[in-house]
């Protein structure tokens, strides 16, 4: 039996778990949220990816209710949750600092939010011993946060969010204290806990490889608005905008205007030649338009391939040799520099190409994606 | 609401306790004396427009005729820079010297200058009184080792003055200088001696300025208290030595004249807005630049 | 580097001679068999056995120490509340006002405060005694353990607070299971401060106490005007063999609280 694809964001009949409705953010004269509108869906992993003061926090701190928005409005399951305290949200955030009580114990510590609603011990009990055991924290349970590695006192920040079950979790640049290591299996960790749980886990980074590995969707923001919402496959290969192709990975901007040469087919006058690429997109004749090409989709060659779509030559004037990559910049004449990226399958003493080499780059008519902005 | 009480309950406190009190002194500092005893002329039951015409500035201008009043502010205000500087000489070295001590040490060296904040003022003052006095030990001393063949006649002297403001103040000289020298960073130093400064040269240079926001902070914690400092010049000093502090209490309690007492203490307040003033602002820099 | 110049080894020696050898002699002096404080006629500890016999000093001793146990305790209270609306409190009307009350009293020379108070208390009919003086002493104690306290919490990670709200407790729950226990240190430290400001007053408490109540600072005044005495010596010992006393051993306790901390986070790290 063939498992269906987890994707209600395509489905219209599924209703979305958090609703943003034309939400404004202003503080004083500075607007950090710029009539946003989005759906989250239950049970998803959603990721805020932008870079530093592009909204992504504020957005999360209105879904915990620390912030308020000044227009708009927020719905969390149907109901528009403005106004209703952070102590009165089935939200629960896990803070960038872990914000863990350095007066009480891990078991004290998780158990703080089932305290505040109950005061049935052993339910409270059993519910912060299956926390730690999701967490592999149990031998920890006596130890105060400070005399825990930071990666235990991660799990224990998620243990503690977890603990009351909420409908949502907030997660705020959840791996940014974590060294590079740690970080990469503590994400496969909180995709595991993701699923085990199924709460919808919404993410705020500014790694895009973090978003990209961990997320279903993701919103790539820039100054307060939503470039793009789709998946990190989508958003990788069909950027919207060159903002959004430009943030995630390396890519090639070339620049022109176009004029259509077949079924979604055209050419882009660039600075040195016409290249063709394929776009799903219509354009007009004469518009401007920006060819966004990966580095590892362009090709280089030493000598000039036959039956190619698009062949340009240029001089080698970088290589940045990364081990099991190398990316050749290669400046056309009119001084237009781009990358293109090989794996190194073969060892190093065996390649050919080196600084000053004339070379031919060379790329298919659908491997790069047409913008208009 | 809650915020309410929590803002309100303090704050009520400090109008109360602090601020209406001082517009009573203000108040009474604009009044004749009527009996060596209140109620003072005029009172609030004379209505309030009467109140506000028959205040006068005859206090303030019995001031400036009497020129001991005038006398004391100079000398409070002399005595104050004076043993301000002398506070620094001693305090500077020491807190360098901490500084410079291995950091293992530093903590019991700075509990040994914060100890004696801790004990009573008034005690510590005292202890001078038997050093100073004309048979007192530092006299005993001097004529012992032959220094001198007479006793020296210090305490009730504005030097005594001197010894006990730089005694009791030297704490609140030497902990910001301590903590601006502490955080200054030792490679700079070297680095200045790297780029050829001799080991004074790049004190003069480079210690000196990275620590004057410590200097500052510690001169106005010694010269504000200082100025209106009451125990020191009563128990140390003589007859001569006029503060303004010592000016009041007596003109409270000897004279029993309250609304001159107040006009003192008005016109001591204003003196001290400038150097407070300044010390908040040097404060306010240093935070900023901490950011 | 860290070997200290021979300037600086005198520095220091010269300074800790200048501060403690007063006091040392005050100490030595109060084991004085003569009552000539300036000639040494052999040990006794006879002064503190007439110190001790002394009712006058003892009243004293009981009014300045229970005015400073109330004063200090009421002006935690306020200074922490005061304290927490400097930092938290966002804007509100006065706030200028309001923070300029808590810092004047800081640099405000003694016997303004006090002939203030006084004047407050004659105009509106109020006995002085023991509750003018804890009055007196509230306010501006009140002022120093607000600084003490907001310095600590505005190094407070704010995030503790929200951690708290965001897994349900009340704006008042998050402060007593969460703020209060970790600026505990610092309120403690307010109080002690406050409590040492109070046994030490004399200029406020001489303005603002009446004839019912006389605090040591007071009877230790109107003897030592009158020249050393052997008795204020023995006094004097006492008091700063307490305040060292207490002194060291908060400053043993909170080096053993560093400690353990270390040890912590070396445990922290081993098991990581």
């Amino acid at each position: 039996m063939a498992e269906t694809v987890f994707a209600p964001w395509d489905d219209p009949n599924e209703t979305p778990l958090i609703r943003f409705r034309n939400v404004t953010k202003r503080f004083g004269d500075f607007t950090a949220i710029d009539d946003l509108t989005l759906d989250i869906f239950e049970r998803e992993f959603f990721a805020l990816l932008g870079p530093s003061g592009c909204g992504k926090t504020t957005m999360m701190r209105m879904l915990a209710g620390f912030e308020n928005p000044t227009d708009g409005s927020i719905e969390l399951a149907g109901q528009d949750i403005a106004g209703v305290p952070p102590n009165k949200r089935a939200v629960n955030m896990m803070f960038q600092s872990y914000a863990l009580f350095p007066h009480l114990s891990i078991w004290d510590n998780i158990a703080f939010g089932l305290r505040r609603e109950s005061s049935d011990k052993a339910a409270i009990s059993a519910r912060v011993e299956e926390m730690l055991k999701l967490t592999r924290l149990e031998k920890f349970a006596r130890r105060k946060p400070h005399q825990i590695s930071g990666g235990q006192r991660q799990r224990v920040a998620l243990a503690r969010s977890l603990a009351k079950a909420p409908k949502l979790l907030l997660l705020d640049e959840p791996l940014g204290a974590l060294d590079a290591k740690l970080r990469e299996a503590t994400q496969f960790e909180l995709m595991d806990i993701q699923e085990k749980t199924g709460t919808t886990f919404v993410i705020v980074t500014h790694d895009q490889e973090e978003a990209m590995t961990v997320a279903s969707r993701i919103a790539v923001m820039d100054e307060g608005r939503v470039m793009q919402v789709a998946t990190p496959d989508r958003i990788y290969e069909a950027p919207e905008s060159v903002y959004v192709a430009d943030f995630i990975g390396d890519v090639n901007i070339l620049a022109g205007t176009v004029k259509a040469t077949g079924d979604h087919t055209y050419a882009l006058g660039v600075e040195n030649g016409t290249v063709t690429a394929m776009s799903e997109r219509p354009f007009s004749d004469g518009q401007t338009a920006h060819l966004a090409i990966r580095p590892e989709k362009v090709a280089i060659h030493t000598t000039a391939p036959e039956g190619t779509d698009n062949l340009l030559q240029g001089k080698v004037l970088d290589i940045a040799y990364l081990g099991n990559l190398s990316t050749y910049h290669v400046e056309l004449p009119g001084g237009q520099i781009i990358k293109a990226q090989t794996a190194n399958t073969r060892r190093l003493s065996r390649r050919d190409i080196t600084w000053e080499d004339t070379v031919w780059i060379s790329w298919t008519k659908t491997a790069g994606v047409l913008l208009d902005q | 609401m809650r915020r309410a009480v929590l803002i309100s309950v303090p704050y009520v406190w400090l109008l109360a306790l602090f601020l209406i009190p001082f517009a009573v002194v203000f108040k009474i500092s604009l009044s004749d004396i009527a009996l060596a005893i209140p109620p003072y002329t005029p009172t609030a039951k004379d209505g309030i427009w009467t109140m506000l015409t028959q205040l006068d500035f005859e206090n303030f201008v019995f001031l400036t005729e009497d020129d001991l009043y005038w006398k004391a502010y100079v000398s409070s205000l002399r005595i104050a820079v004076i043993s301000t500087i002398l506070t620094l000489i001693v305090g500077y070295p020491m807190a360098y010297a901490m500084a410079r001590a291995p950091s293992e040490w530093r903590p019991t060296l700075l509990m040994l200058v914060i100890l004696p904040f801790w004990t009573s003022f008034l005690i510590r003052v005292y202890a001078w009184v038997g050093i100073l006095s004309g048979e007192g030990f530092l006299n005993q001393f001097l004529l012992w080792t032959g220094v001198i063949s007479d006793p020296l006649t210090i305490l009730n002297t504005n030097t005594a003055v001197y010894i006990g403001i730089v005694y009791t103040y030297l704490p609140f000289m030497i902990l910001p200088i301590y903590s601006a020298l502490d955080r200054l960073d030792g490679s700079l130093i070297e680095a200045a001696e790297d780029l050829g400064c001799s080991r004074i040269k790049a004190f003069w240079l480079i210690t000196i300025p990275l620590s004057k926001n410590g200097i500052i902070a510690g001169c106005f914690l010694v010269f504000i208290p200082a100025l209106g400092e009451f125990v020191i010049p009563s128990l140390l000093g003589g007859s001569g030595t006029l503060m303004i502090g010592k000016v009041l209490f007596e003109e409270f309690f000897s004279n029993r004249d309250w609304p001159v007492a107040s006009a003192v203490a008005v016109i001591l307040l204003l003196i001290l807005i400038i150097p407070i003033v300044l010390f908040q602002r040097n404060e306010q820099r240093q935070a900023e630049a901490e950011q | 580097m860290t070997r200290l110049s021979p300037f600086n080894v005198v520095s220091l020696t010269l300074g800790f001679v200048f501060l403690y050898v007063p006091m040392l002699i005050l100490i030595i002096y109060s084991f004085n068999e003569s009552k000539l404080v300036t000639v040494w006629a052999g040990f006794s500890t006879k002064w503190y056995g007439e110190l001790l016999s002394n009712d006058a000093f003892l009243d004293a001793a009981w009014v300045t120490l229970r005015v400073a146990v109330i004063s200090s305790t009421i002006a935690t209270v306020l200074g922490t509340m005061a304290a927490y609306v400097l930092v938290r409190g966002g804007r509100f009307f006065g706030r200028t006002l309001f923070s300029g009350m808590i810092y004047a009293p800081l640099v405000m020379p003694e016997v303004i405060t006090g002939l203030s108070l006084l004047l407050l208390f004659i105009g509106i009919g109020l006995d002085r005694g023991v509750l003018t003086i804890v009055l007196a002493h509230t306010t501006f104690s009140m002022c120093f353990v607000s600084v003490v306290v907001s310095s600590r919490l505005m190094t407070f990670d704010r995030s503790l607070e929200e951690a708290a709200l965001d897994l349900g407790a009340s704006a008042f729950d998050a402060f007593r299971l969460v703020t209060l226990p970790i600026i505990a240190p610092a309120v403690i430290s307010g109080w002690l401060l406050a409590f040492t400001l109070s046994l030490d007053d004399l200029v406020i408490a001489s303005f603002t106490s009446g004839p019912s109540a006389t605090t040591l600072p007071m009877k230790i005044w109107s003897s030592v005007r009158l020249g050393v005495s052997p008795e204020i010596n023995a006094l004097s010992t006492i008091l700063i063999g307490l305040v060292t006393v207490g002194v060291i051993a908060a400053s043993l306790g909170s080096k053993q609280a560093a400690l353990r901390a270390k040890r912590d986070e070396q445990t922290a790290a081993r098991t990581a």
